[in-house]
């Protein structure tokens, strides 16, 4: 009978979930749309061509053969995209947010620089460089290519070789393997899987309020069925549909984005499973620490976005201050992202997906010992 | 036979029910009647297993009742205040589930679903989705998920609050019927008239205590005026006329 009761609570868990068009679409639809966006903004799936260039406004106000070379220069340069414009063009278009850098050219540019480099005491002309203060590596950047250039054109006006580091620098993106482009889609739908499996698990843990105040928990508990399995086949139907989530946002970015599990296979679906039972564990928790839906809603997403946040399913964990990469191993999903990484687009073993599995499976155990412990059984 | 003996329970300090004993026989409907917060859906969760009593103990067919998973159970059925059902499946699915809850599956499980069906009423509705009921037809489904399993013993909280007049009549045929095939019912209600029509035995409770324990005629009997005044006269003589909110 044990076996019976235990399917039935899952089926109707499942076909609950299934019957309700909105949890359908936050959970498959959603993040496939947003983890498209991120993933295309983010590297792409690898074409070079696709990568993103640094938007630079240049006003040549010298008109000199030398500063016609700089922009020509920069024009040809692949990391860049070069608007001409007039000084005050330059500084308009990157108030408005339209270039990263505006560069002008002072009139006797070439003259002066060519002058200054012959004689150390001749003033040197002063190159304007406007830089949109939200985008400072760019501007970083944008100064070193323009600085080369200038180099690269004073050295040809002078009739030298143009100067070149004695050196040659190989440079080669680690990922999966050889000539194996990054894929940006790969983390940004680990990350958007993850929130929105936990937002699965949020829908699921308020559904069990609902059906407390609807008068279903009594019925329920009414039942010849043990706690164990009433907990136990709710674990097993959040588990199934957060993994559903999971899977079918990776399902979707394999066959439209080239996705692939470049490492363990077994890795990824070890941490698969242990996120998606992590998330049940929460699902609980919402269960037994909410008093009603609505004000359990509220606070579990937030939780969840401070969550998703704090884990890397935005933006990844690296770019974080370095105390706040060590705060962040106690947040499960940073655990989740990491796992999925590594066992996706960074191609590692099986090795790499043990610590993230063990540590997803830990939280999962906490979450669910602290929901037994707080969760209210009886009612009158 | 239900029979519950000095059964008690607590909540802080006010004490919700207090030494009820009470008894229920095959093919008998006993009422249970009490002004708001007279205890009745408490004593009612204790038969059902949803609450623990601290004193007391449930005996169903002689044997005690204890634990959540005991076998016992399966021999109560229980239809709550609420309606306690899923609008988004259809009744056929709501059913699935709830006979599943007791063991039911395959040809059994299809049989109980027909049954219980046919009894309310809603054979032809089946694959419907609950949200598309009326409040009697979902009244009516709340009562089959309820005796879907066959129980000896029924407990009904007041299985009739907001339902039209048809409505409650065919679930007044139901439950004859179903003590005709001697099953135990025990039905808490705030209707007079449907204790009057029903009930073989009443039980009014106030204040978490038993005040009375008769048949229809032995309450009348009790008050000034006998048979001439109405039920809820003799109610109202009984637990007072104060306001209980």
């Amino acid at each position: 009978m044990g076996l019976t009761a235990f399917l039935a609570m899952v089926r109707k868990d499942l076909l609950l979930f299934m019957s309700d068009r909105r949890a359908v679409i936050v959970a498959f639809a959603v993040p496939i749309f947003i983890g498209s966006f991120i993933g295309s903004i983010t590297g792409g799936s690898g074409n070079r061509s696709d990568r993103p260039r640094v938007k630079v406004a240049i006003a040549d106000e010298d008109g000199s053969t030398m500063s016609k070379a700089i922009v020509a220069n920069a024009l040809a340069d692949a990391s860049l995209t070069v608007t001409a414009v007039n000084g005050a063009e330059a500084k308009d278009r990157v108030r408005k947010g339209d270039s990263a850098v505006g560069i002008v050219i002072p009139p006797g540019f070439g003259d002066g620089s060519l002058q200054a480099l012959r004689n150390r005491d001749a003033a040197r002309p002063q190159l304007s460089i406007f830089y949109d203060p939200s985008r400072q590596i760019e501007a970083q950047l944008a100064q070193g290519v323009m600085t080369q250039h200038i180099i690269g054109a004073l050295s040809t006006a002078l009739n030298l070789p143009r100067p070149s580091p004695p050196f040659t620098v190989s440079t080669e993106p680690l990922t999966s393997g050889d000539n194996v482009p990054y894929n940006g889609y790969a983390h940004a739908f680990a990350g958007m899987g993850i929130q929105f499996l936990l937002f699965s698990a949020l829908n699921l843990g308020i559904e069990m309020l609902v059906e407390r105040e609807k008068g279903l928990w009594s019925r329920l508990r009414s039942a010849p069925v043990s706690r164990f399995l009433i907990v136990s086949a709710k674990i097993a139907s959040i588990t199934i549909i957060s993994l559903m989530t999971l899977l079918v946002s990776f399902g979707f970015a394999m066959f439209m984005f080239k996705v692939r599990i470049a490492g363990s296979v077994i890795g990824f679906f070890a941490v698969a499973i242990a996120c998606s039972m992590m998330a049940a564990g929460f699902g609980l928790l919402i269960a037994a620490i909410g008093n009603s839906p609505k004000t359990a809603r509220g606070v579990s997403t937030l939780a969840t976005l401070v969550m998703v946040m704090l884990g890397g399913a935005w933006v990844p964990t690296f770019v974080f201050p370095k105390w706040l990469q060590n705060v962040t191993v106690v947040v499960p999903v940073r655990w989740a992202v990491d796992g999925l990484d590594a066992t996706t687009w960074r191609g590692l073993g099986l090795s790499s997906a043990v610590m993230p599995t063990l540590a997803l499976l830990g939280f999962a155990a906490v979450f669910t010992a602290i929901s037994l412990a707080r969760f209210k059984w009886e009612e009158a | 036979m239900l029979e519950i003996r000095n059964v008690r329970k607590t909540y802080g300090s006010l004490v919700a029910v207090d030494d009820v004993s009470l008894t229920v026989e095959p093919g008998r409907l006993t009422g249970l009647l009490g002004p708001n917060g007279a205890g009745k859906t408490t004593t009612v969760s204790m038969i059902a297993g949803l609450i623990a009593p601290e004193r007391g103990c449930v005996l169903v067919n002689g044997h005690p009742l204890s634990g959540d998973a005991d076998p016992l159970k399966k021999k109560i059925g229980l239809v709550p205040q609420d309606l306690a059902l899923y609008d988004e499946l259809s009744a056929r699915e709501n059913l699935k589930f709830f006979g599943g809850l007791y063991g039911l599956a395959g040809l059994a499980l299809e049989d109980a679903m027909k049954s219980a069906l046919t009894l309310v009423g809603l054979i032809d509705r089946a694959r419907d989705k609950v949200k598309t009921f009326s409040g009697g037809m979902k009244r009516r489904l709340n009562l089959a998920a309820g005796l879907l399993h066959d129980p000896d013993i029924l407990l009904l909280d007041e299985p009739t609050v907001g339902v039209d007049p048809q409505s409650r009549n065919a679930i007044f045929d139901n439950l004859e019927g179903l003590k005709r095939r001697g099953k135990a019912l025990l039905y808490t209600t705030h209707y007079m008239e449907e204790a009057e029509r029903l009930a073989d035995r009443i039980v009014v409770i106030d204040g978490g205590k038993v005040i009375a324990n008769d048949t229809l005629a032995g309450l009348h009997a009790r008050v000034p005026g006998g048979g001439n005044v109405s039920l809820e006269s003799v109610f109202l003589t009984l637990t007072g006329r104060s306001l209980r909110d």
